[in-house]
């Protein structure tokens, strides 16, 4: 995609924006302003989850934000502690709810490691997680790309994206039965196996999304309105990135190329020929065509992966992990007692402590899980990437205007349900 | 692959100050005695060998009955020699203090104030401690393990409007 | 007997208006934001109710629709903006989150938005589908052509018979108000 433009004044950096009419001394011009507190509340159009920003404003131009996060936190940890590893599942979909399936990944290796099977997991099994995987990616980005997109008006593209976001959801829908929360993944394995017919449906519906990215791409990457709000504004360096955590394509759009797929291979990635995009500059733009550019390559990656997947069984065949079929535990007493002990006492997962990372739709998501022997954890910790991402924000704000804050908040992609857990 | 981090602070920790050491399940992790927490860190993101720039995660653990209570818990990452380590410091109870890191990574900021929110270890050092998931009028450090999960402490009347009167 | 079926000719002919011409306000927080946005999509149209385009500010909205789980940390905002919205108003609670807390039992989710303010439909699903939100949209209006909603009710207590016009008046200073502090800049 050729996103060459002319440079404007727009282009400079923010502070330097300012249309001279010919007159000598333009600092003289401004009117004297006082600071003002300015609060953008916890519920705000912006549609991407609840956070209060309050800005201390001179005229239009922030001189200090105190980002306030925290409305929506729901307590993923006690709730963990409280319930078994398999029952921990549905809280892990809610964390970054726009990709749910790679934060089932992310707690499923995590367990997995513990307990020592990281490698008994099948072949299938291992497939189909980064198939399902790059799926919840490619949603991630298109809600992301389309909400902000509509926040600067370009509400077609909006009305594009979601439109191959719902072929997705149908997808998603039929391999693990619900659209957006799936809870598809177990500790060794999956919970079934994909349908029938999914894997060409899959390929049509990418060839689909294909030519509506190149639309939207097409409709905003020339577009003369979209790149003056979206260049130069709120331009994080890669020091920056690397000392305040920052990872994800947000880190990647400094030129940090730091891929937690390609650094650290985990599951089958290693198998799969894709590059990874990394910007140069650090600014909105930037962030925009990384994720742009990652989902084309997330399309590459299930291509190969339906090409070379392998039948087989999906779940680790381990009597203490595995629930029983049903006709064995209708059938016989010994499975049935293990049915019910694996789903009420919970996977017992040997003393140890891990931090299992994986690279999630902003970055790299970990899980810090302490076990205790019993079925439940001691502590299980996500390290949410969207967390540094936004605490990056107070440094990368002050001195844009107020309505800078909308691409620069968009781009980052904070969602309210993995920051706050 | 993350020994060579392991080898550099024993070599240059000699005092003590490494109370123990250890790998489990891919995982280097080090125990730091509490008064060094800041020297090591700064050493971990100053020598090339180590050259950990990135600050992952830093969380605590409430281990209830073991003493000291709390354990801070740090994860260090470089992006150069794409290694890892984990780092643990024991905090007791009463003197529920440690020296901020954030002079060392600034990107740490929030990650202490959300240790100190849940769980009460107070930062020495940190330019703006206070609560950050859950509200200022919130009492208590809600992720110890003696704060029981479903005590609310509401922070609107819950009655007076149509369909709920008084 | 003539003025009175004149009189509930009217009210039968504003509740058809109104309940084609919802103004929504989103007060959107989690992953039923989601499944919101795609049942404003293009495939479950939410326009070809009425409920076309929301209004970002409660000021203007009729029908607040509470999607996903409420904090007590947001309860006084969420009570603020009801209270600021003109009569007669609906409110939905979509998900199971905004109707009884869901599976969040713990010290920082309330167990749903109807501890604050009232309720008229309640969305249950985590995130219910598409459908289910048509289908309760369809609820919302055959309340309103009765006249069932609680505000709508509250009115007609307050003026003693149905109340044709809209009266506006939101309710932030009077009696339920929310008393004491509410989240105040810091």
């Amino acid at each position: 995609m050729d996103t060459t433009l002319t440079p404007s004044p727009a282009n400079s950096p923010a502070g330097s924006r300012r249309v001279v009419l010919g007159v000598q001394e333009p600092e003289d011009m401004d009117l004297p302003t006082d600071p003002i507190p300015l609060n953008m509340g916890p519920s705000h159009p912006a549609m991407h989850g609840t956070v209060r920003m309050v800005l201390d404003v001179e005229g239009e131009k922030i001189s200090n934000v105190d980002i306030q996060i925290g409305y929506l936190h729901r307590c993923f940890e006690k709730e963990s502690e409280h319930a078994t590893y398999t029952q921990i599942f549905p809280y892990t979909d809610r964390l970054n709810y726009v990709s749910p399936m790679l934060n089932n990944v992310g707690y499923a290796m995590a367990v997995e490691k513990l307990l020592g099977i990281t490698d008994k997991i099948p072949e299938r099994a291992q497939y189909v997680r980064v198939i399902v995987g790059e799926m919840s990616r490619m949603t991630d980005h298109m809600t992301c790309l389309g909400a902000g997109a509509m926040e600067l008006g370009a509400f077609t593209v909006f009305l594009y994206l979601l439109k191959a976001r719902e072929w997705f959801y149908e997808m998603l829908e039929e391999i693990s039965g619900a659209r957006l929360t799936h809870s598809y993944m177990r500790i060794g394995g999956l919970s079934a196996d994909l349908p029938d017919g999914l894997t060409a449906k899959l390929l049509d519906n990418i060839q689909k999304t294909r030519v509506v990215v190149e639309e939207c791409g097409k409709l905003l990457n020339r577009n003369r309105i979209f790149r003056d709000r979206m260049d130069g504004i709120g331009v994080i360096t890669k020091e920056e990135a690397i000392a305040w955590g920052v990872t994800g394509p947000v880190g990647r759009s400094t030129g940090l190329d730091y891929d937690v797929r390609k650094d650290h291979p985990y599951l089958v990635y290693d198998r799969f020929d894709f590059d990874v995009p990394v910007g140069s500059v650090g600014d909105n733009f930037d962030r925009y065509m990384c994720r742009i550019e990652e989902i084309a390559q997330s399309m590459r990656i299930i291509e190969q992966a339906i090409a070379k997947l392998p039948p087989g069984p999906v779940m680790v065949d381990d009597p203490r992990l595995r629930l029983p079929t049903k006709t064995e535990t209708y059938n016989s007493i010994e499975a049935m007692i293990a049915h019910f002990k694996v789903i009420m006492d919970g996977i017992h997962v040997p003393p140890g402590e891990v931090y299992s990372f994986t690279e999630a739709g902003n970055g790299e998501l970990g899980f810090y899980i302490v076990a205790d022997g019993t079925g439940r954890p001691w502590k299980c910790r996500v390290r949410p990437p969207c967390f540094a991402n936004v605490a990056i924000l107070p440094k990368v704000l002050p001195g844009l205007f107020i309505a800078d804050i909308v691409p620069t908040f968009g781009m980052i992609n904070m969602i309210g349900g993995e920051c706050d857990r | 692959m993350s020994q060579l981090i392991l080898d550099r602070l024993a070599a240059t920790f000699t005092g003590g100050e490494l109370e123990q050491i250890g790998s489990q399940h891919g995982n280097e992790w080090a125990r730091v005695r509490r008064d060094a927490w800041r020297t090591v860190g700064s050493f971990l993101r100053d020598d090339p060998a180590c050259d950990m720039k990135m600050p992952t995660d830093l969380t605590a653990v409430d281990r209830m009955t073991r003493e000291p209570r709390f354990d801070v818990v740090l994860h260090l990452y470089s992006v150069t020699k794409k290694h890892r380590v984990r780092l643990y410091a024991g905090v007791p109870e009463d003197d529920c203090t440690l020296d901020s890191l954030v002079p060392v990574w600034p990107g740490l900021d929030w990650f202490e104030r959300e240790a100190y929110d849940l769980y009460g270890v107070r930062f020495r050092g940190h330019p703006d401690l206070r609560r950050i998931l859950m509200y200022p009028e919130f009492v208590g450090h809600p992720l110890r393990k003696d704060y029981p999960k479903e005590k609310r402490q509401p922070l609107i009347r819950r009655s007076g409007f149509p369909g709920k009167p008084e | 007997m003539g003025l009175e079926i004149y009189n509930s000719t009217v009210q039968a002919a504003v509740n058809w208006a109104r309940k084609f011409s919802l103004f929504q306000y989103p007060f959107v927080t989690a992953c039923c934001g989601m499944e919101f946005m795609s049942s404003a999509a293009p495939k479950y149209d939410l326009a070809r109710f009425g409920a076309e385009f929301p209004r970002f500010s409660p000021r203007q909205a009729d029908l607040l629709i509470i999607v996903g789980t409420i904090t007590e940390r947001q309860g006084p905002a969420l009570r603020r903006i009801y209270d600021q919205m003109c009569e007669p108003k609906w409110v939905v609670a979509f998900g199971v989150c905004a109707s009884t807390g869901g599976f969040y039992q713990n010290y920082s989710t309330m167990p749903g938005a109807d501890q604050v303010v009232p309720v008229d439909v309640y969305i249950p699903g985590c995130p219910p589908r598409p459908e289910q939100v048509l289908d309760a949209l369809i609820l919302l209006q055959e309340r309103i052509q009765r006249g069932e909603g609680h505000s709508q009710i509250v009115l007609k207590a307050e003026a003693g018979h149905d109340v044709p016009i809209a009266a506006i008046r939101p309710r932030d200073k009077g009696p339920h108000a929310v008393a004491g502090k509410t989240e105040g800049a810091k």
